[in-house]
């Protein structure tokens, strides 16, 4: 009963965050598929059923095994040496033989004892300083005890990984950025957002989190369909993407001009969105099928830049011809169901279209490879006045054009373009210090708040605002003139 | 408006933020027949304020205008009468990404202080969260209270009045996540852990020395908090500017060899002979920037 207060469980196809100290990866939870990560392969079938959060030991065969909590071991006579005057790199110290560690780990001896015999076949080991004893054990105990721990998905866990491992699907958008930006766009429940990404989905998930099913968002993108493998991998419940909209950009203009028409769509999204779109429409009938989408699109994200690859792209495929198979079988009803889901699509995209045209949205948010320029100079004419908006940009260049532009548009004020450093600490009694390493580049911001535009006397009462903001400003733009 | 709902136009009673220009503003509280003082005018909240939406425009009565903008956490972080020194949005952000809250989170605050972290907090746990916060301070605590109640959002948070290093957070087993901000965080790890529900969950105390650093994380792993993490994150704002750099003189004929690239793009830089110059857009960092405000610790009840 005890246990049963205790979380949520680790559920067969969930989308779940593996974790080895700082390092994360997103896989599905699959039955009897092997999975590679840090350089050990296992298997998750005994992780399900468990709480998020579990720590579990790699056995021989690549099972998971919850770890019990061990006593920390200490050596019970503390020998320790002062300094390390005495200390010859002789290369034999270590009494032990590769071929005798290596006998050790094929008897299938736990990674903890293997440490402690390194530590007791090592000849320096107690003239070491305590604090050289302490690297030492945690150095042998990270590549020889073997533990990873199952977390649930997140925007500090996925947006960290993202980071680390895919920083060029996000743009290089780093965490601590992406934070700005949800706190800079008042991201929250019953907002209706504006949202054009091209971070693989990550940014929308990041505000679909915040905003907590509550309200709607409008999600504007480029080519044939949006983007959202790092979006499934948050495992939102069914209700989140009922008022997740989305807009083709190529119809903003039309939109804006009154010669939209919903009967072109733009090209039809490549195959796999369709498999996304037509499962996400079948998953009234089959409560599985979503799962099924964010397991496809978190093998994606786990899959990139990785030994498995091969393998796991090749699981992916093999579900997806079972899955075109078996549609096959009712041809008929196949190309019913495209009509339906033709009809449905282009409904969808007229709602849109009316939501947009209210001109009301409570914020925008951008973060894309475009130029922000255009982008954001078409997207504010959707907002509603006294809200806030947010650009990304991996460069600082782009965004001191777009200040300048936004400047002379009008209809914004408190314009900020920003940055943030982040810094990370060792923190351990008498040996703290900032890391030895940090981020170079996380991108860069410019935000501001949309306020009432008088289009009228928009030049005169331009030049106002800049008198009122930054005097120095109209002296530049007069002398840019003889450009 | 509420500070938790965005509202179309200005009504009696509601807060609003009055925009005089770069960096200049403040708040004020919307009342009929009111009037307020600007370096440009009186603004009459009657005619001026009520009704209008929140966005405008607003002539005051020496003929000069300020904008009027619907209140946000961000724009009260950056207005709000100071009772004790406050976190800005910077390390809210970060804070409030890295202790994973959304709408529906419950959180544990102490200090209160002048209440800007904790209106940042409710605005995201809203609708279907809550915030407890404790403040040792009986009028700061009391404050706090009324300003909940002006800005709408009293139904969102309980205020504590007692020492949560002593009484802890007045409820156990039921937050998300919990954060400190108070002199010795590592005498409240324990209220903290009991704070927290039995699956577990985040927390985050913010200090300003390494000393406090030390302490609180020696107190987060003997009561068994993992993924312990220190960090501290740093704003650099930019100003734009368009600089012209003069172009040395080094005896050589008028024409000269700086090309710089095409001159039918604006952003690019630019030559201008006459005046011996060349043109070129800079974001320039700001004079005097945040060096230290304090480091952040995290760690994870598992």
């Amino acid at each position: 009963a005890m246990e049963e207060q205790r979380g949520p469980r680790i559920r067969e196809g969930d989308c779940a965050v593996l974790k080895r100290d700082d390092v994360f990866k997103a896989v599905p939870v699959l039955r009897r598929r092997k999975i590679i990560f840090e350089k050990q392969w296992f298997y998750l079938d005994n992780a399900i059923g468990h709480i998020y959060g579990t720590t579990f030991e790699v056995t021989s065969g690549g099972n998971l095994q919850p770890k019990r909590e061990v006593e920390e071991m200490t050596t019970e006579t503390k020998e320790a040496g002062t300094d390390n005057r005495n200390i010859v790199d002789d290369g034999k110290s270590q009494r032990l033989t590769h071929d005798d560690i290596k006998a050790l780990k094929d008897k299938g001896i736990k990674g903890q004892e293997i440490v402690q015999q390194l530590i007791e076949n090592s000849t320096t080991f107690r003239d070491k300083t305590e604090f050289a004893q302490d690297k030492y054990i945690k150095k042998k105990k990270k590549k020889y005890e073997a533990v990873i721990t199952i977390v649930k998905p997140s925007t500090r866990i996925l947006s960290t990984m993202y980071y680390a491992r895919e920083p060029g699907k996000i743009n290089h958008l780093r965490y601590d950025t992406l934070a700005q930006m949800l706190t800079l766009g008042n991201i929250r429940a019953g907002n209706k957002m504006i949202v054009m990404e091209t971070c693989a989905g990550l940014v929308l998930g990041a505000v679909m989190e915040r905003m907590g099913g509550y309200g709607s968002i409008i999600q504007m993108y480029p080519g044939g369909g949006p983007v959202r493998a790092a979006t499934s991998c948050f495992g939102f419940p069914k209700l989140f993407f009922d008022n997740l909209y989305e807009f083709p950009l190529s119809k903003v203009d039309s939109l804006l001009s009154g010669t939209f028409s919903a009967e072109t769509l733009p090209s039809e999204p490549e195959n796999n969105m369709v498999a996304e779109e037509e499962s996400n429409r079948l998953s009234d009938k089959k409560q599985t099928s979503l799962q099924e989408t964010e397991e496809e699109s978190a093998a994606e994200v786990a899959t990139e830049n990785n030994q498995t690859e091969e393998q796991e792209a090749m699981d992916v495929n093999a579900e997806d011809v079972e899955f075109k198979e078996n549609k096959g079988k009712e041809n008929k009803e196949n190309v019913r169901e495209k009509q339906r889901k033709q009809w449905e699509r282009r409904k969808k995209l007229i709602e849109t279209a009316a939501l947009l045209q209210e001109k009301n949205a409570d914020g925008v948010i951008v973060a894309s490879k475009f130029h922000p320029t255009p982008l954001l100079l078409t997207l504010l004419e959707f907002v509603a006045p006294s809200r806030p908006f947010v650009v990304y940009c991996q460069y600082k260049e782009p965004l001191l054009e777009c200040y300048a532009k936004l400047r002379e548009r009008g209809g914004v004020i408190n314009l900020k373009l920003s940055e943030t450093w982040l810094r990370n600490y060792q923190v351990l009694p008498d040996r703290s210090h900032p890391k030895l390493t940090m981020s170079g580049g996380g991108g860069y911001l410019l935000s501001g708040i949309t306020v009432v535009l008088d289009k009228g006397k928009a030049d005169s009462s331009n030049l106002e605002a800049l008198k009122l903001e930054e005097p120095s400003l109209k002296r530049c733009k007069v002398q840019e003139l003889h450009c | 408006m509420s500070f938790v709902q965005y509202g179309d136009t200005i009504k009696d009673g509601d807060t609003a933020i009055v925009f005089l220009g770069h960096e200049s503003m403040f708040p004020v509280k919307v009342q009929h027949g009111t009037v307020t003082q600007t370096k440009y005018g009186v603004i009459r909240h009657s005619t001026d304020l009520i009704g209008k939406k929140f966005g405008s425009k607003v002539t005051c009565s020496k003929g000069g205008w300020v904008f009027v903008l619907h209140p946000t956490p961000e724009l009260w972080t950056m207005n709000l009468p100071h009772r004790t020194q406050i976190l800005y949005s910077t390390d809210i952000s970060i804070i409030t990404m890295m202790l994973e809250l959304k709408p529906g989170s419950i959180v544990c605050e102490s200090g209160t202080g002048s209440g800007s972290l904790s209106h940042a907090l409710i605005r995201t746990v809203a609708p279907t969260g809550h915030l407890y916060t404790v403040e040792f301070h009986q009028q700061r605590a009391e404050k706090a209270r009324e300003e909940f109640q002006e800005h709408g959002v009293e139904h969102l948070v309980t205020v504590t009045n007692q020492d949560v290093c002593k009484n802890g957070f007045g409820v156990s087993d039921i937050a998300d996540a919990v954060f400190l901000d108070i002199p010795s965080p590592w005498e409240a790890i324990g209220h903290a852990k009991s704070a927290l529900k039995a699956e577990g969950g985040r927390i985050c105390s913010f200090s300003p020395c390494i000393e406090q650093v030390q302490r609180t994380c020696l107190a987060l792993e003997e009561y068994g908090f993992t993924e312990v993490n220190t960090l501290e994150i740093l704003p650099r704002v930019y100003n734009v500017r368009t600089i012209s750099l003069q172009i040395p003189d080094l005896g050589k004929a008028a024409e000269t060899d700086f090309d710089c690239s095409n001159p039918s793009n604006q952003s690019s830089p630019c030559t201008n002979l006459q005046q011996g110059t060349v043109q070129f857009k800079s974001g320039v960092p700001v004079r005097e920037m945040v060096g230290h405000t304090g480091y952040l610790t995290f760690a994870t009840k598992s």
